[in-house]
């Protein structure tokens, strides 16, 4: 008699640490390539799941191998058809063969594909930044309570009834009374009623006759008495608030969309929007986010209108802050927001303007703000002129101030696709660079 | 039909499995390989599992229990992408050369082919592993599996200690000398858990204690005395060298002058391991084979006692024919000979040799042509031959024909194949020598042994690959595999190729020249 086990319950990750260790073993590799696809341009596919193909290198298993086609050998191959001894048949370049050549690379690099989770992708996009300055974080951890299942009970609300538990208690305690069954009362009342039916009923049969009708008097009576649901049976849903640590932030986009902003500037900035609230989502429960757009006047819009549609006019950059201003005051009190704002532009702006701006910013803004990163979308035979910070338009200029005043306030300037993903890189490195007075 | 003659009843009718089944199918077969193919196993133990852990067990190298090792990982994923894409079945069994004999199956089977499965695993693989020679004297059935279990809790200990990355560098390095780690001619050394255990905990002890003595009470003195006590070590063990050394990852073991014990102990056990499956790379095609005859021989017999009926038995056929279905060479399916073919193929034929021999049989098999004793001849050809021997001894002119098998030389100055031999009365003896060329590891191996190495001097190791065929290698792994040995060695490591017959240098490498591995 042999040892019959059944295994299929056992855990069935037995190899979950090794595939820790192969992606540890893989990162880098995962992280280069996840870092080229945000670069080429797919922002909007980072928040989904990857499939990664893995380049052998650092994963090879290397071994002595014997060179294919070198020196001599012999090989037996089934199926011979035509050839005869001696028969010379030429040879496939090297290279033009079938494509399979068990040699030294072995299996194409596309076999090896790996899918990662979007946590995981994420986790890997993101690994090395941190959100600047947290500690207001911990302070606005306004706690709010959310109900959690916990258990039975006997009184509530009639809409948190829970049938299945009540049902169950009535099952139980209607066998435990033996409350009498429709169908033991039918069946006494068809017997009755077929005895009643017989033309000349004898002795015995009146006798049974007297005797069903008052077991069938009893049986109604006890289903009387014994209720089909009684209150005691029935019980509620409990729910029991718990506290869960509530942690909102809102980001505001602020965009010039003056004829100065083409479609090019207005593509830059929206990857940059589009990577920022990523990287807030994974951070907060809940992510708001607010569009402010301006030319000469600023108003919020939503999305679709914020990037797509056109709108003519002067640029007046002031407005758009004042317009952030007003949307806190009326929604996102700072006390209970982590409020991140986001500024993109050509650095345009009408004379004066900018002084108006910086003082706004340094009066109120930067006080509620988390975090404020202005971008400034310069065009790509530009860039040359303005690598030294202190060139700049006039609104560069100007935020250097606040720049210099405020640390959780960060510039740059961004000129092609490619610049975006370091430049982000660069605002929200781990290590922040060191602390500016404050 | 008309051959079904004492009708038993079925054994099971649904094509579901459940275990009562199983058991009684079990004893059926049993009852048929010991009384009818005398077949002799150890005991038996099986195991169902579900396609998520065959997975898990593939990429182990199908051992129950298999230290951490971010290969494994890979290779999951890899035959788990395979898998998922629907371009690769999972086997449907996995046989464990252990005592007792731990067979898978999978859940997904149908009762048919669990019945196969357990034929073909539980008692073709099971006969083999106990009886081959190979297997007797090489692997120890009944110890592999707490091997496994010391290696496993040893490996996991050394990564708690001394950090997983530690680790994983001594078994990339060793991992990439496994095909060089085996002892061919020598009779490895019987595994005794405890003997183990204890052997590492003394070593490991000692260490210690030495360490905490030099560090502790003797400072000074020590660090004096230092150089000296290991210039006398490494005098020890030059002179215990013993060259050449084939077994490359021993010799590292041996005599490493930087490994330090658990290192050591590591190698030790990569190294068990390839010894452990050595039997299996040399038995491949008479394992299958072996395995294969006797599934399609129990089944045959179980239909024709009326045990399983005739939908099972298509089933069953169908399946078998799969298995040992050989595409020709020209066909887009060619990878190769199929081993479950050429095994199986073989002894149906050496059974038709035993009852009804030809003329040309008895020529070239006077030994046993017509001896009737077909299973007598199988059940020594099992115990006593590796693949090579095997095919050298036993592969007829028919099944050449049969097979249509022929020669092919290429020879890397030569811009055309050559058709050396094909099935006539000229070819016979060079397609079978040639094929049995093929399956002898010896042959097909790289043949690199550990030549010098001057423990006392500059320390560096000398290895040689003697070239036979003008057969080179892969550059880029070899120059990979070059820099994990110069990583175990900890001093330079040389490779010189030279030309068995002309004794010319061919190439030489340095591991100085390729730098440390990044």
């Amino acid at each position: 008699m042999p040892n019959f086990i059944d295994r299929r319950l056992n855990p069935k990750d037995k190899s979950l640490g090794n595939r820790q260790r192969f992606l540890r073993r893989a990162r880098d590799e995962l992280k280069r390539a996840i870092n080229e696809r945000v670069r080429s341009g797919k922002i909007d596919a980072v928040g989904e799941d990857q499939v990664i193909p893995i380049p052998r290198k650092g994963i090879g298993e290397p071994t002595f191998q014997r060179a294919p086609h070198s020196g001599r050998r012999e090989e037996v191959l089934p199926g011979n058809k035509t050839f005869g001894t001696g028969d010379r048949i030429p040879r496939p370049a090297a290279g033009s063969g079938k494509g399979s050549d068990p040699s030294s690379s072995g299996e194409g690099e596309d076999d090896f594909q790996f899918v990662l989770s979007r946590e995981e992708a994420l986790d890997l996009f993101f690994e090395d930044l941190e959100l600047p300055d947290l500690v207001k974080l911990n302070l606005k951890e306004v706690v709010t309570f959310r109900p959690r299942r916990a258990g039975f009970t006997m009184s509530g609300n009639p809409t948190s009834i829970s049938v299945g538990r009540t049902m169950f208690n009535s099952f139980g305690r209607r066998i435990a009374l033996r409350r009498p069954k429709q169908a033991e009362i039918d069946a006494v009342a068809a017997e009755l009623a077929k005895l009643e039916g017989e033309r000349r009923p004898s002795a015995a049969t009146q006798q049974r006759m007297v005797a069903l009708r008052e077991e069938l008097a009893t049986l109604v009576r006890r289903r009387k008495l014994i209720p089909y649901i009684d209150p005691i049976d029935i019980r509620f849903n409990r729910f029991e608030p718990q506290p869960v640590p509530n942690a909102n932030a809102v980001m505001f986009c602020l965009m010039d969309v003056s004829g100065s902003m083409g479609e090019r500037e207005k593509d830059l900035a929206k990857r940059f929007f589009v990577l920022l609230h990523l990287f807030l989502k994974r951070r907060y429960a809940k992510t708001d986010i607010v569009f402010i757009r301006h030319t000469h006047e600023a108003s919020e819009v939503d999305e679709d209108t914020f990037f797509y549609s056109t709108q003519s006019g002067g640029t007046v950059v002031s407005t758009a802050l004042e317009e952030m201003l007003r949307v806190i005051r009326e929604r996102y009190p700072a006390k209970e927001w982590n409020i991140y704002a986001a500024q993109a532009s050509d650095g345009d702006n009408i004379p004066n303007d900018s002084e108006r701006c910086v003082s706004i910013l340094d009066k109120t803004l930067m006080q509620l703000c988390q975090y404020y990163a202005y971008v400034e979308i310069i065009d790509e035979r530009e860039s040359e002129m303005f690598r030294h910070a202190d060139n700049g338009t006039s609104l560069w200029n100007a935020y250097r101030e606040v720049s210099a005043e405020w640390p959780n306030f960060e510039m740059t300037r961004i000129a092609k696709p490619s610049d975006i993903y370091p430049v982000f890189h660069e605002l929200f490195a781990k290590a922040p660079a060191p602390a500016k007075r404050r | 039909m008309e051959k079904r003659s004492k009708s038993l009843p079925l054994l099971f009718t649904s094509s579901d499995w459940n275990f009562d089944d199983l058991s009684r199918v079990y004893d059926a077969i049993r009852e048929i390989a010991v009384t009818e193919l005398r077949l002799d196993f150890y005991p038996n133990q099986i195991e169902v599992i579900s396609s998520e852990q065959m997975l898990d067990a593939y990429s182990s190298i199908g051992m129950p229990l298999m230290y951490q090792h971010w290969s494994f990982g890979k290779h999951f994923v890899h035959e788990s992408n395979l898998y998922r894409k629907g371009r690769m079945g999972l086997a449907y069994e996995l046989v464990i050369n252990s005592n007792p004999c731990i067979t898978y199956l999978m859940e997904e089977n149908t009762m048919a082919l669990q019945t196969l499965v357990i034929a073909h695993a539980s008692f073709g693989h099971n006969h083999f592993f106990k009886n081959n020679y190979l297997f007797q004297q090489w692997t120890d059935a009944g110890a592999i599996l707490s091997y496994m279990e010391f290696a496993k809790s040893f490996i996991a200990r050394c990564e708690e200690r001394y950090g997983p990355a530690a680790v994983e560098a001594v078994l990339d390095a060793s991992h990439a000398l496994m095909p060089q780690a085996v002892f061919r001619y020598r009779r490895r050394p019987r595994l005794s858990v405890e003997r183990e255990r204890a052997r590492i905990r003394e070593r490991l002890e000692h260490e210690e204690r030495t360490f905490s003595d030099l560090w502790r009470t003797l400072p000074l003195a020590a660090e004096a005395e230092a150089p000296r006590e290991v210039e006398t070590d490494m005098a020890e063990r030059q002179s215990a060298i013993e060259y050449p050394e084939e077994n490359l990852l021993y010799f590292l073991e041996k005599y490493s002058p930087v490994l330090k014990a658990w290192q050591r102990e590591i190698l030790r056990i990569v190294r068990v391991i390839a010894q452990y499956f050595y039997p299996q790379r040399q038995t491949k095609v008479m394992n299958e084979g072996c395995a294969t005859f006797v599934h399609y021989t129990i089944m045959n017999r179980l239909y024709d006692k009326g045990q399983i009926s005739e939908g099972t038995m298509l089933e069953v056929l169908q399946n078998h024919s799969n298995v040992v279905f050989q595409p020709h060479f020209d066909d887009p399916r060619y990878g190769g000979l199929n081993p479950y073919t050429l095994g199986f193929n073989m002894m149906r034929d050496i059974q038709r040799i035993c009852t009804e021999p030809t003329a040309e049989d008895r020529d070239w098999f006077p030994d046993f042509a017509g001896n009737g004793d077909w299973c007598g001849t199988l059940l020594d050809a099992w115990a006593t031959h590796r693949d090579e021997s095997f095919i050298r001894q036993f592969l007829s002119p028919a099944l050449i024909r049969d097979m249509r098998l022929f020669s092919l030389q290429e020879e890397s100055s030569d811009p055309y194949y050559e058709v050396t031999a094909i099935h006539d009365e000229r070819g016979y003896e060079r397609v079978r020598s040639s094929l049995a060329n093929s399956y002898d590891v010896g042959m097909t191996q790289p043949d690199i042994q550990a030549v010098g190495a001057d423990l006392k001097g500059d320390r560096k190791l000398r290895l040689k690959h003697t070239v036979h065929n003008g057969a080179t290698l892969v550059e880029e792994t070899r120059n990979e595999t070059m820099r994990y040995i110069q990583r175990l060695w900890g001093h330079e490591v040389s490779l010189v190729g030279v030309d068995a017959q002309t004794d010319k240098v061919l190439y030489e490498v340095s591991s100085k020249e390729l730098g440390e591995k990044a």
